[in-house]
């Protein structure tokens, strides 16, 4: 398995004649962990949802590997090789946690007992397999939050859409899921795009930060320069910016 | 060997055992009835709790596997035995080969439901609407349909010649039939569990956005649910209407038919597969039960008691969704350690 590259080129999205987004335009590189940050309301989600297929951008394209993937249904968008967490996570409540990840297992193959093997080995490598019986209703958020990771990575993607997964967590347990993402890149080679905002996570993680305010890319670069960068520590600080 | 570790992997020993034990039980029951006074009856009650499990099961599919509401399953019941009594009466077509096409005709019906409903993304109560609205179309349909009889009803006639070729004989003989459906659909509902299929519809159940992210096409998957549903459903009408022998739009197409499926598993406990039949068992005995209290205050204390029934019977629903509200069947299962590896069981 190795990382898809995704090319964002100039989508836009318009919600009831609102912009949410308007032509961003960034590049992922295969194998590369980015970084998507901005204050709420930005249009991190929005430009999440329409690469992971929720809906189709008004203008401009998504490409995996150089294949236009904009407009396609969320079940394609995840064959294509894309896997995502969603923001408020959404278990089957109902189902074990190994179920749960068996589920995404099932993407890859249509044999259970394969299925269950592989979410089995996801599970140890997440720490969430003393857990597996139990149903996802009864987890803590931490442990959701892992249980949504577990099953994106389980439909075998090559590129990972993490929706906000360090998100109330304890700074010992965002370490663990940023090792464990680290370790899962280096090994797997898998490209991952992050939408954060543990500051901690993505400064650990990314090497390449993209910044949306109002719905446009007001910058990017590396953690440094993005942190330096006047116009977003206006758009964090509210800094005057002359 | 293989497909057997399948459908028991995960089921305790115990568990099995009572299966097999119940299922025996089902088998020589009516050889015991013989011995007791009111076998017949007994009989005739036994068959309603199989028929009932048996297209409560099927109805199952659908809800409590997909969790996609049908409120006019009288639709898929009234089909298969239209279909199948009119191709014998009309065409002399026999009720094995009348089955296949009673089916075809119950899964085109149930893939137009399906289709425009999932099409059209209608979800939980509108989709029920939408699945009531076309029992009821159905129903003004056969009420004009002059080929099946009309509203004066379609009748199958006791014959001479009637053998199990034909589906007509003994009460004995639809009481295997029924229990050998019932075996069979249980059966399937374990195999389909156990599937990728069984999977994906336990996911569309519990997050419909988070399934199909995970790869799932939605729209499919819910299709095939409502086929199966509808093409078991149908093979439980045909049973039906060669069992009562006549049919009437106003009664086969109608919403309290269409409830009947439902209660069952829903008694008994949504998505489980002994809950269709724990259900089946406790709503046919209480209204029996009803009945014989209202008949035997009425020949001993000549007390009148119309609704009775009627009111017991509501009065019993109640209680138990009350108390019981995920149905009887977890509830018993746990009581009885029937629990699969499930540690945390509220």
């Amino acid at each position: 398995m190795s990382g898809a590259h995704l090319a964002v080129r100039g989508i836009g999205k318009s919600f009831r004649g609102l912009r949410a987004v308007s032509d961003v335009a960034f590049d992922v590189p295969g194998g590369a962990i980015h970084a998507l940050i901005g204050p709420n309301g930005a249009g991190k989600t929005t430009c999440f949802n329409m690469i992971a297929g929720v809906f189709a951008p008004d203008t401009g394209d998504i490409r995996l590997d150089d294949r236009s993937i904009a407009g396609l249904r969320p079940d394609q968008i995840c064959g294509a090789g894309i896997g995502r967490t969603f923001q408020i996570v959404k278990p089957f409540m109902g189902l074990t946690v190994e179920e749960n990840v068996t589920i995404g297992a099932l993407a890859r193959t249509s044999h259970v007992p394969e299925a269950r093997a592989a979410a089995r080995q996801i599970l140890r490598d997440l720490g969430l397999d003393d857990r597996r019986h139990v149903r996802a209703v009864n987890l803590t958020l931490p442990d959701r939050k892992r249980l949504e990771v577990a099953r994106a990575l389980a439909t075998g993607p090559r590129l990972l859409l993490l929706d906000e997964v360090m998100a109330g967590l304890r700074p010992t347990e965002t370490d663990q899921m940023v090792a464990f993402l680290k370790d899962l890149n280096a090994r797997t080679g898998i490209t991952i795009l992050l939408i954060e905002h543990v500051m901690r996570a993505v400064m650990a993680l990314s090497q390449h930060i993209v910044v949306l305010h109002h719905g446009e890319k007001i910058a990017e670069g590396t953690p440094q320069a993005v942190t330096r960068d006047p116009a977003v520590l206006e758009v964090y600080l509210g800094q005057e910016s002359h | 060997m293989s497909i057997w570790r399948r459908l028991t992997d995960g089921v305790p020993a115990r568990a099995l055992g009572a299966l097999g034990l119940l299922a025996a039980l089902l088998v020589v029951a009516p050889f015991l009835l013989r011995f007791m006074s009111a076998g017949d009856y007994w009989l005739s009650i036994l068959i309603l709790v199989v028929y009932f499990s048996y297209i409560g099961q099927a109805w199952n599919i659908m809800m409590g596997f997909a969790g996609q509401l049908s409120l006019g399953h009288a639709i898929y019941l009234g089909l298969g035995g239209y279909v199948a009594a009119a191709l014998y009466v009309n065409l002399g077509i026999g009720p094995w080969l009348g089955v296949f096409v009673a089916v075809a005709a119950a899964m085109l019906a149930g893939g137009l439901i399906g289709f425009l409903g999932f099409r059209f993304s209608l979800a939980g109560v509108y989709f029920a609407l939408l699945t009531i609205a076309f029992a009821e179309f159905t129903r003004i349909l056969f009420d004009h349909f002059k080929w099946v009889g009309g509203s004066g009803g379609l009748f199958l006639k006791v014959e001479a010649d009637g053998s199990a070729f034909n589906l007509q004989g003994s009460p004995l003989l639809f009481y295997y039939v029924i229990l050998a459906l019932a075996a069979a659909v249980f059966v399937l509902c374990r195999w389909l569990l156990t599937s990728r299929l069984g999977y994906y519809w336990l996911a569309i159940r519990e997050d419909p956005e988070a399934a199909q992210a995970a790869g799932i096409n939605v729209l499919r998957t819910k299709l095939l649910a409502v086929l199966i549903s509808a093409g078991l459903t149908a093979i439980g009408g045909v049973w039906s209407a060669f069992y009562y022998k006549s049919l009437f739009p106003e009664s086969a197409f109608s919403m309290g038919r269409s409830i009947e499926v439902t209660l069952a598993p829903i008694i008994g406990g949504l998505g489980t597969l002994f809950g269709p039949i724990i259900g089946s068992a406790l709503l046919v005995g209480l209204g029996d039960l009803f009945t014989s209290l209202a008949e035997w205050l009425a020949n001993t204390w000549d007390v009148k008691t119309a609704g009775l029934k009627q009111i017991g019977y509501g009065i019993a629903l109640l209680l138990i969704v009350m108390f019981r509200r995920d149905g009887v069947w977890p509830w018993l299962a746990r009581r009885l350690g029937f629990d699969r590896q499930r540690e945390d069981r509220p």
